[in-house]
């Protein structure tokens, strides 16, 4: 396998245009003789198949949910970037770039995330174009604010809906041109198999969510916009059906899979309450702005009415420990201090789980409250605090809030090059799916910045560059042997799960337990033993999970959403050991990789000479064995410094 | 922390043309702190284990925002707490009213075919939005974005009938199952802001057309909607759907859609 990253060379801020204008095209009344398959309808893929569509090719567009309206995209909250310098604060597409490759930690593609910065401007004009009510000031202009600590206000925001929005807008695009018959939607249908013919991806089998039915697809061409792989964890602020499935059936057809140990741990989530927790909330992080981080500094005072316990017995352990950012410290150190007070100093507080320490911080807005008045602080978080109260029945004008870090986010992925191809020709990777624009940390406000970008800018230009490139492919019948052979193993692999020999425990089980183990040792941080250990306890676990998983009703042509769940879990669990062969295999540690034997004075220390590079992984058949290939970063604009934040 | 049996009655059918019934259950132990589909999840593993089938519910981001979750808990579309879906609604609201039994129906309208249990059929709304829920922009050929200001009392209320999941909840609260609701709310967004004025009139005959075709039934101000609705959207909106849709009917398309300054 050859990674070959087809980067443009030139000044980078021609590059883009450079190569678009070098490209192939395909002719309008050629188009519609193309079939493309977008899988997932968020922002990558709801933007690209509304466009592939609307430039005249046809296309079939697919999604587990009911419509693709109800993408994850639509979860995200906070706002999305663009170098607009609206607010003439001498913001620049360079600048965004510059903070994007140094926020990622100098484990990116610097031509790719200048090409980000750069459409990030199109981004915001077609939004708004389309109706997407981002927030205004009184004299009608756009507002914005400045986020995750940016030293300019680039973030554009609808209330704290943006994902809503922005996916919404994506959706209306999408809609308009399945009413014009150039996209036909598939929604309850999930992606189970790849379909490479001649070293060529040519279709996909799905299974019909509704009534069971597995079918071939043959395209010229396959887009996955599938989504992070979050879910690993288990408990992250994921979707439920958020999964892996479609990136993971790629790799192993081929597409090799890059960085899996690159995952984003967010740290204001509001905690488990008990065993039967299914997912985790992530509250804003603007809320570290006025509120104050603190646990008590004696283990007995744990379960004690927060009230009770007096000034000179909280440790504010932000403050004390990061005296120049105190609780606005970056996400990864909020989140790697949040678990040392809990974990190892046990200082943890809320509800006890019985066999865990106590995983919950307070963040109190007591001194805001008391300095600004309640009704500012309202003003700011009113809409927060009414989530927060309604999930956990505490009033956190009255109660402290209690938070405790969540997986979020994955910057890993498949492997792509600058025209977001995969290792497979005509497999393409777009948003949180692939590994590309955020390196080793995404900053805040960047991950709807890069599913549009891809979706609606880069994606819909290097298909056509792709099919003008390969001209015409071979006609692909559903009848032919690796189509057939294709669905064939998706019945067997749908058979096998709901025969399990000795079936006991429900998907959940298994997989809970996996989040477990991956959340223990390959979470927040990370070493050597811990990995090992990981390794240890995830191959007889996948083991017993095939022996023992156990899916009602055992029929196969009906809605079964055990076996749904099933089936993601089983991939879950290959992944889930390829992230640790990952994190053990990177013996440094940068961005939200962070390796307890690589620091300086606690923070992350990267070793640029031995891995300054992508680890992108070939599957080899054995789950536990994947070959390891890499790709040199160079870093021609932007020198790679060391982050710091005493 | 407080724990309790409940008995739960819970819609079972197997398919749309199947016929459906209530079966009942027992959800044990539940906390107090459990969402109520938490409280499903636990039940459902539980008959799993049992070899018995488990209860089929939609439900996907669980934060109140993706629309999925949709069940009717003792006659309230999304359960008893206004502004809340289902997904967000925890037992301790469950408790306070002291309901120690609860019925789960699915949403209930012609045009929402059942799909099996709980789940439901409902691309009539995504049908809705195709018919005409959007502005006709091609990817790539938008001008500058504040090239045109938007009045801020405009852009909020537009965002008000943007906020909008797409749930449904509106037509399972309605006694006549009209999605009037659904179809003001994008109807209002689009055609409040300067954007959506080419389209305006277009817009809202299509989609009031193709509301109609679905199945749903006529608007008669109940209000049920407003009440049910997770987002708060109000009822307004659909007084302002009607204006526009009388002045689409009453001018001729071409009338309508001509600039000021033509003819």
């Amino acid at each position: 396998m050859e990674l070959k990253s087809h980067e443009p060379t030139g000044p980078i801020e021609d590059r883009w245009k450079e190569h678009k204008a070098h490209s192939k095209l395909v002719a309008p009344h050629n188009r519609r003789k193309y079939q493309v398959i977008v899988v997932g309808s968020g922002l990558a893929g709801g933007a690209a198949a509304a466009t592939l569509g609307e430039l005249g090719y046809n296309v079939k567009c697919f999604c587990y949910q009911d419509s693709p309206r109800r993408a994850h995209s639509i979860a995200a909250q906070g706002g999305i970037n663009a170098a607009k310098n609206y607010q003439n604060d001498g913001d620049s597409v360079y600048r965004l770039f510059y903070d994007t490759v140094k926020g990622g930690d100098f484990r990116s593609r610097e031509s790719n995330v200048y090409r980000l910065a750069e459409l990030s401007l199109n981004i915001i004009d077609q939004a708004v174009a389309q109706g997407v009510p981002f927030a205004r000031e009184y004299g009608g202009l756009l507002a914005n604010r400045s986020f995750g600590g940016a030293q300019v206000s680039r973030t554009f925001y609808a209330r704290g809906q943006t994902g809503q929005q922005l996916l919404l807008g994506a959706y209306s695009a999408l809609e308009r041109q399945i009413d014009a018959g150039t996209v036909k939607m598939f929604p309850r249908h999930e992606m189970l198999e790849l379909i490479v013919h001649e070293g060529k991806a040519r279709g996909i089998v799905t299974r019909n969510l509704v009534n069971g039915k597995i079918d071939v697809h043959v395209a010229d061409v396959v887009l996955l916009c599938t989504g992070g792989y979050g879910n690993v964890f288990y408990l992250s602020t994921n979707a439920m059906g958020s999964n892996c499935t479609a990136v993971w059936r790629a790799h192993r057809k081929g597409a090799a899979f890059a960085n899996p140990c690159y995952t984003q741990i967010h740290p204001t989530c509001i905690p488990r309450s008990g065993e039967y927790q299914s997912k985790l909330t992530l509250m804003s992080e603007s809320l570290r702005n006025d509120g104050r981080v603190w646990v008590p500094r004696n283990p007995e005072d744990c379960d004690k009415d927060p009230a009770k316990i007096p000034e000179e017995d909280r440790y504010y352990y932000l403050e004390e420990r990061y005296p120049a950012f105190g609780n606005l410290v970056p996400r990864d150190v909020a989140s790697r201090n949040a678990m040392y007070v809990c974990e190892d100093e046990g200082l943890g507080i809320g509800p006890k789980i019985p066999g865990e320490p106590r995983r919950g911080v307070y963040l109190d807005f007591k001194s805001a409250i008391d300095r600004l008045g309640e009704d500012l602080i309202m003003e700011r978080y009113g809409n927060l605090f009414e989530m927060y109260e309604r999930i956990t029945g505490d009033d956190p004008r009255k109660t402290p809030m209690r938070i405790y870090p969540a997986t979020h986010y994955t910057m890993g992925g498949l492997w792509v090059d600058y025209n977001l191809m995969s290792t497979i020709d005509g497999l393409f990777v777009g948003g949180e799916a692939n590994f590309s624009d955020h390196g080793a940390n995404r900053l805040g406000a960047s991950a709807l910045m890069q599913g549009l970008a891809d979706g609606y800018f880069v994606l819909p230009f290097t298909v056509g560059n792709y099919l003008g490139t390969i001209r015409k492919t071979e006609p692909l019948e559903e009848s032919d042997p690796v189509c057939q052979e294709a669905l064939k193993s998706v019945q067997a692999r749908v058979e096998k799960l709901m025969n399990a020999p000795d079936p006991t425990h429900a998907p959940e089980y298994f997989h809970r337990k996996l989040g477990n183990i991956i959340w223990k040792y390959c979470g927040m941080s990370r070493d050597a033993e811990g990995l090992k250990k990981a390794l240890e306890e995830i191959r007889p676990l996948r083991e017993e999970f095939h022996e023992k998983v156990k899916v009602l009703p055992q029929k196969g042509e009906t809605f079964n959403q055990a076996l749904e769940r099933a089936g993601r879990v089983a991939d879950f669990f290959e992944l889930g050991e390829l992230m640790c062969i990952d994190a053990l295999e990177r013996d440094e540690s940068c961005g939200g990789h962070f390796r307890t034997e690589h620091t300086i004075d606690g923070e992350a220390k990267r070793d640029d000479e031995h891995f300054q590079h992508v680890a992108a992984w070939e599957w080899t058949g054995d789950p536990s064995n994947p070959a390891l290939h890499k790709e040199e970063l160079t870093f021609e604009y932007v020198k790679p410094t060391m982050r710091s934040y005493k | 922390m407080k724990t309790k049996n409940l008995t739960l009655h819970v819609w079972r059918q197997d398919g749309p043309d199947a016929k459906g019934a209530f079966e009942t259950y027992t959800a044990e132990n539940v906390n107090e702190h459990m969402s109520f589909l938490e409280m499903l999840d636990d039940l459902n593993e539980k008959l799993i284990i049992e070899g018995k089938e488990p209860i089929a519910f939609d439900h996907d981001c669980r934060e109140g925002i993706c629309g999925s979750c949709n069940i009717v808990v003792n006659g309230y579309a999304h359960g008893p707490q206004e502004r809340t879906t289902v997904c967000q609604l925890h037992m301790r609201h469950v408790f306070a009213l002291g309901w120690s039994e609860i019925w789960l129906e699915p949403w209930r309208a012609a045009a929402f075919p059942v799909i099996k249990d709980l789940v439901v059929d409902r691309g009539a709304l995504d049908r809705i939005i195709q018919s005409g829920g959007y502005i006709s922009i091609r990817t790539g050929s938008a001008r500058d974005a504040n090239e045109t200001p938007i009045p801020k009392p405009i852009s909020d209320r537009a965002f008000d009938a943007a906020t909008c999941i797409g749930c449904g909840a509106c037509v399972a609260a309605c006694p006549n199952a009209s999605a009037s609701l659904f179809t003001a709310a994008k109807v209002s967004h689009l055609g409040m802001l300067p954007q959506g004025q080419t389209e305006r009139f277009d817009r809202v005959r299509k989609m009031v057309a193709q509301m109609d075709a679905e199945g749903f039934g006529s608007c008669t101000n109940h209000g049920e909607c407003e009440k049910a609705c997770p987002k708060g959207i109000s009822i307004d909106f659909i007084a302002q759907m009607n204006r526009d849709f009388v002045k689409a009917m009453v001018t001729s398309k071409h009338d309508v859609e001509a600039p000021n300054d033509a003819e």
